[in-house]
C-alpha cells in the first residue's frame, strides 16, 4: 500500500531539475559507514485489506464493553457518545489539520477551541480555560506547576486522589523538584490538612474521589488558602449538571479529565485534559489559548494568544513544553456538550447518580458484600469489600460476561471499585447484582 | 493564475457563536427513560445553577460544526506544506482500524487476559519502530512529541542519579525547536545552547570546548532544523559520550531517512518519534499526538510504567515490575487509538514502503528547493536539504519591504496553505517548506509558480501581498489586540 503519487516519469524528471542522477544522490550526505546497508527487518508492505484483516483479527481477540456489560471506571467510564460528535468532529476539515498558525485557514478549529474554553469556563464556574492538555493526569500536573514558585514548593495531596493521579505527579515530580505528599483519608474522604504552611503551593482534592465519594471542596479550599496555598479541585465534568462547581467551592485552578465528553475508552487514549482557573492565573497556563480579537476590517476572528507564555517563543522559560494537545478531543466535548446543553447535562448527572444508587443498594444487599465506606456520600461510582479478594471476583465476574469494577488494592485486598453510568439499565444491574451473588457464594 | 483561498468565506450569513444560536428551552440531547428511582444528592453538594451551555436542536448543531469546518483548512483540503511538521496524507484505513470496538471499547483498566490483541499491537509497535530506530525498547505511553522528550530527559536525569553523578545541563542547537529547552527545563537541568557553524551544521569545535562532566546529554534532531543532514554525527555523538554524557534524538525529522540510516547507528542513546508526522496519525488541528520512547539497552531499566512484556507462555501483560523506572508519563497507557493508527501505517508500509516514504519525502522536497530557490534562496545554499528546506525572503524584504509573513499571506488568497513562517528563529524571514513525499509533482509545479508569483508581485503590486489575504472568511488578525484586550471566553 503505497500514497506517494509519483510515476516513473517523475522520479526521472524531477531529479533532472534538482541536477542529480538517482535517488540515492539525495541521500549521500549520509555518511557510508552510517547508511543501513540492509532492508529494515520489518515485513513488507501489504494491501489495505491485508491489514484491515491484520488488525480485525487483533481487535477480535480483545474482550471490549461491546462483549462485557461494563461497571469499570476508576477514571475512565462507558458513556454514551452521540452520533453527531464524531459525525461532526471527525470532519476532514477538523481531522487533517494542524494547529492553527494560519489564523485565517483555520478559522474553524479556532472558534470551536473559543467555544470549548467558554464552555469549560460555564461547566467550572471559573474565569479562564486552556484549549486542552493530554489528559486528567498530565492536567494535574500542568496544575501543580502553575502554583509552585519560590519557597512554595510543596504539594499536599488529599488521600483520596486517584494513586495513578499521584504516580504521575511522582513521575514529573522529579524534574521539578518535588514529591507529592500525601495526606491521611479517614473513611474514604477527608483528611483536610490542618496546618498549611508557607512553604505549601497547592492543595489537592479529588471530588467526587477515587471512591466516587464526595468530598468537602471548601474545606480544602479554606484551610489552603489559609496557609496562603493554592486549591486544586480534580473534578467530573459529567457531575457538574448536579454537583456544584469548581469555583463556587473555592477552587483556585480546576482539572479534569474530559473522556466522558464524547471520547470512546480507547483503551486509555487519547483523551483529553481539561484545565480552568481563575483570571489571575491567566499568564501562569500551560498550552495553546485561543483569543478573539478583529481582523483589519474591524470583523471579529480569532487567534492563538498569549503565545509569550510558550515554549515556541519563551523557550526554557516557557510555563510548559506542550505543543501538540488533544485539540480533537476538545471539538468532540464541545459538540457533545452543545447537545447536552444545560438540560442534557443535568439529566446525565441525575441517571448517573440514580443508577449508581440503585446498584449500590442491589450489590450490598448481597450477602458478604459491604459498603467499603458506609454512609459516605457518592456519585456514579462507589466502593464495596467483596469476600475472597477483589481480583479474584471481577475475574469470575468476567466469565459471567461483566466487566465488574476495578480493584483498589491500595486501600484493601477486598476492595472493588464499581462504576454505573446512565448506559447501565436496572435489568444489567438486576443481573450484575445476581451474578456478584453467585460469584462471593 | 486562477486565484482563491483554500478555505473560503462562503454559505449564508449565520450567527458567529453558537451561543447566539441558544434558546431557552431547545434541545438535542435524548436518553433512555429512567427505570430506577430518583435520587437526591446532598443539598450541600448540589448546584444550584444549572451551567450556561448553549441550548440548541440537532440540525443547528450539525449546521454550525459544519459551518466552522468549512472556515479550516486541512491536507484533504490541499497541501499542507508545514516546515517541521509532515503533514502528509492521512490514510483513511486508519480510522476504520482504530474504530474497530475491540480496540474503541476497550476499557484501559480491563484484566490483561481481555486485552491480548491490544497489547500485542503495542508489542508489535514497540519491536517495529525499535527495528526503525536501531534502539533496544520503547515506550508508546508518551502522548506527543514534547512529552517524548520530557520522558527521554527524566530518563537521563535517573541514569546519571543511579550512576551516582548526577549532571545539571543539556545541550541543544540554537536552532532547536522550542519544546526542547522548555522540556529540559522540566527535567530539571538548564540549557546550554551550541552554535552551528557556518555550514548550518553543529559547530563540532564548539560542542567539544562545553562538553565537560556537567553534561548530562546532546538533543539534536537529524536531519537538522534547517533539513541538512549532520555528518558529524558519529563525531559528536562519540564527544558526548566520552565525557559520559548520553545523546538524545527528536524524531521530528525522522521522515527523511527510514531505511537509509538508524539514530541507533549514528550513535544516539534515546529517540523520540511523532506519530503525527512520521506515521500520518491524523493531528486533529492540534492533536492528539503520540511520541513513542525508544532507547538503548543500558537505559532499558529506565522506561516507565506500565510497559507491555510477553510472558513464557506467549501471552502478553501489562507490568509494573521496574523498580529503576521513572515511573508513569499518562494517566493510563499514552494514546492508544493514535498507536492503532501508526501501527496500520508502520505494516502496511513494510520495510521497502517506509524507505520509499522517505525517498520520495527528500525528492518532493529537493524538487520543489530547485523550482523557487533563485527566487527564495536556501538559507544555507551550499547544503543539500533532506525532507524540507529553510528560504530566506531577507532579500525581498531588502528589495521590496516584502516579507515572509506577506508572501505567506498572498499565497493563501493564491490557493496555497502557506509553509512554516519565522522558523527556525536563527534564520531571517524563514520560510521552512515540508511538501511531504504524498504531494504530486503537478501539485509542487503549482505551488512553486504561486510563490514565484508572490515574489514578482512584491516589486510590481506589493499592495496586493500586503492586503492579503482577501479571500477568506477573516482577513489578518490582529494578534497584539488578541493579548492586550483579553477576550477567551463568550
Amino acid at each position: 500500500m503505497r500514497f506517494a503519487p509519483h510515476t516513473e516519469d517523475d522520479v526521472r524528471e524531477m531529479l533532472a531539475t534538482i541536477g542529480v542522477a538517482s535517488l540515492d544522490d539525495l541521500f549521500e550526505e549520509i555518511p557510508p559507514d552510517l547508511r543501513l546497508g540492509r532492508p529494515l527487518g520489518l515485513p513488507p508492505g501489504v494491501s489495505e485489506e491485508e491489514i484491515l484483516d491484520d488488525l480485525a483479527d487483533l481487535a477480535g481477540r480483545d474482550r471490549a464493553t461491546d462483549r462485557l456489560v461494563c461497571f469499570a471506571g476508576a477514571g475512565a467510564y462507558d458513556h454514551f457518545v452521540p452520533s453527531v460528535v464524531w459525525a461532526l468532529a471527525g470532519r476532514s476539515e477538523f481531522f487533517t489539520s494542524y494547529t492553527p498558525y494560519q489564523p485565517e485557514l483555520s478559522q474553524g478549529v479556532l472558534q470551536t477551541l473559543f467555544e470549548f474554553q467558554s464552555m469549560v469556563c460555564e461547566l467550572t464556574a471559573l474565569d479562564v480555560s486552556n484549549a486542552s492538555l493530554y489528559d486528567g493526569a498530565t492536567a494535574l500536573v500542568e496544575a501543580v506547576n502553575m502554583t509552585r514558585s519560590g519557597e512554595r514548593s510543596r504539594v499536599l495531596v488529599a488521600g483520596g486522589v486517584d494513586p495513578r493521579l499521584v504516580a504521575t505527579l511522582r513521575t514529573y515530580g522529579a524534574g521539578s523538584g518535588y514529591a507529592p505528599e500525601i495526606l491521611e483519608a479517614p473513611q474514604g474522604r477527608g483528611g483536610v490538612p490542618a496546618d498549611v504552611g508557607p512553604d505549601v503551593a497547592a492543595v489537592i482534592v479529588q471530588h467526587p474521589n477515587v471512591f466516587g465519594v464526595l468530598e468537602d471542596v471548601g474545606g480544602f479550599a479554606a484551610a489552603a488558602h489559609a496557609g496562603g496555598a493554592e486549591l486544586v479541585h480534580v473534578f467530573d465534568p459529567t457531575s457538574l449538571g448536579v454537583l456544584a462547581p469548581p469555583g463556587d467551592l473555592g477552587a483556585d485552578i480546576a482539572v479534569a479529565e474530559g473522556q466522558s465528553l464524547g471520547n470512546p475508552l480507547n483503551y486509555g487514549g487519547p483523551y483529553l485534559g481539561i484545565l480552568a482557573a481563575r483570571i489571575g492565573h491567566v499568564r501562569k497556563m500551560p498550552g495553546r489559548i485561543v483569543g478573539e480579537t478583529l481582523d483589519v476590517d474591524g470583523d471579529p476572528g480569532y487567534v492563538l494568544t498569549l503565545q509569550a507564555r510558550e515554549q515556541h517563543i519563551r523557550r526554557e522559560k516557557a510555563t510548559s513544553n506542550i505543543c501538540t494537545n488533544q485539540t480533537l478531543m476538545a471539538i468532540a466535548a464541545t459538540i457533545h456538550l452543545a447537545w447536552l446543553g444545560p438540560t442534557g447535562l443535568t439529566e446525565l448527572g441525575q441517571r448517573c447518580a440514580a443508577k449508581a444508587a440503585y446498584a449500590f443498594a442491589a450489590l450490598t444487599a448481597v450477602p458478604g458484600v459491604r459498603a467499603a465506606f458506609p454512609g459516605a456520600p457518592f456519585f456514579k461510582e462507589f466502593a464495596i469489600r467483596v469476600p475472597g479478594g477483589a481480583g479474584a471476583v471481577r475475574d469470575a465476574l468476567l466469565e459471567r460476561g461483566f466487566l465488574g469494577g476495578v480493584p483498589a488494592p491500595w486501600a484493601g485486598p477486598d476492595v472493588l471499585l464499581v462504576a454505573v453510568t446512565e448506559r447501565r439499565s436496572r435489568a444489567q444491574i438486576d443481573a450484575f447484582a445476581a451474578a456478584l451473588a453467585e460469584v462471593v457464594a | 493564475m486562477r486565484t482563491g483561498a483554500p478555505v473560503r468565506a462562503q454559505g449564508p450569513p449565520t450567527a458567529g457563536s453558537i451561543a447566539e444560536v441558544s434558546r431557552p428551552g431547545r434541545s438535542a440531547w435524548s436518553f433512555a427513560p429512567l427505570d430506577v428511582d430518583p435520587v437526591d444528592l446532598p443539598p450541600e453538594h448540589r448546584r444550584a445553577l444549572p451551567p450556561g451551555l448553549p441550548e440548541v436542536s440537532e440540525l443547528e448543531l450539525v449546521r454550525h460544526f459544519t459551518r466552522l469546518s468549512q472556515m479550516n483548512h486541512g491536507v484533504d483540503t490541499g497541501i499542507y506544506p508545514l516546515g517541521s511538521c509532515s503533514m502528509k496524507y492521512n490514510p483513511k484505513l486508519a480510522e476504520t482500524a482504530a474504530a474497530m470496538p475491540g480496540f474503541s471499547r476497550l476499557h484501559p483498566l480491563q484484566p490483561d487476559a481481555t486485552a491480548q490483541g491490544a497489547l500485542e499491537l503495542l508489542w508489535r509497535l514497540e519491536g517495529a519502530l525499535c527495528e526503525l530506530t536501531g534502539m533496544a525498547r520503547a515506550t508508546l505511553q508518551p502522548p506527543a512529541g514534547a512529552c517524548g522528550e520530557l520522558t527521554g530527559l527524566l530518563m537521563m536525569r535517573a541514569y546519571h542519579e543511579a550512576r551516582g553523578a548526577p549532571r545539571s545541563t543539556v545541550l541543544i542547537p540554537d536552532a532547536a525547536h522550542g519544546t526542547n529547552p522548555a522540556s529540559v527545563r522540566m527535567g530539571g537541568f538548564d540549557v546550554v545552547a551550541i552554535p552551528a557553524d557556518d555550514r548550518g551544521l553543529v559547530d563540532v569545535e564548539a560542542l567539544a570546548k562545553v562538553v565537560d562532566e556537567d553534561v548530562a546529554g546532546l538533543m539534536l534532531t537529524n536531519p537538522n532544523t534547517l533539513g541538512l543532514f549532520e555528518r558529524d554525527i558519529a563525531t559528536i555523538t562519540e564527544l558526548v559520550h566520552s565525557a559520559g554524557g548520553l545523546v538524545y534524538y527528536d524524531g521530528a525529522n525522522l521522515n527523511a531517512i527510514m531505511g537509509r540510516t538508524r539514530p541507533g547507528d549514528m550513535g544516539f542513546d534515546i529517540v523520540h518519534i511523532n506519530t503525527h508526522k512520521t506515521f500520518a496519525t491524523p493531528h486533529g488541528g492540534g492533536g492528539p499526538g503520540a511520541g513513542p520512547v525508544g532507547v538503548v539497552e543500558e537505559l532499558v531499566p529506565f522506561l516507565p510504567v506500565p510497559r507491555v512484556e510477553r510472558g513464557g507462555d506467549g501471552s502478553f501483560r501489562l507490568s509494573e515490575d521496574a523498580p529503576s523506572s521513572i515511573g508513569r508519563m499518562h494517566g493510563f497507557h499514552g494514546n492508544f487509538a493514535v498507536l492503532v493508527r501508526a501501527y496500520a501505517y508502520v505494516f502496511m508500509h513494510g520495510a521497502d514502503g517506509l524507505r520509499e516514504v522517505s525517498e520520495r519525502a527528500v525528492l518532493n522536497a529537493n524538487y520543489l528547493a530547485a523550482l523557487v530557490r533563485d527566487v527564495f534562496p536556501l538559507a544555507q545554499p551550499n547544503e543539500r536539504p533532506m525532507h524540507e528546506f529553510v528560504s530566506t525572503a531577507a532579500d525581498l524584504k531588502e528589495r521590496t519591504g516584502i516579507r515572509a509573513m506577506d508572501v505567506a499571506k498572498r499565497l493563501i488568497d493564491l490557493g496555497y496553505h502557506p509553509p512554516t513562517v519565522y522558523f527556525p528563529l536563527v534564520v531571517e524571514e524563514a520560510l521552512m517548506v515540508e511538501p511531504t513525499e504524498t504531494e504530486s509533482r503537478e501539485t509542487l509545479d503549482a505551488i512553486a509558480a504561486a510563490l514565484r508569483q508572490a515574489a514578482e508581485e512584491a516589486s510590481s503590486d506589493p499592495d496586493v501581498l500586503h492586503d492579503a489575504p482577501v479571500t477568506t472568511p477573516v482577513r489578518r488578525l490582529d494578534e497584539a489586540r488578541a493579548a492586550r484586550h483579553l477576550k477567551l471566553r463568550w
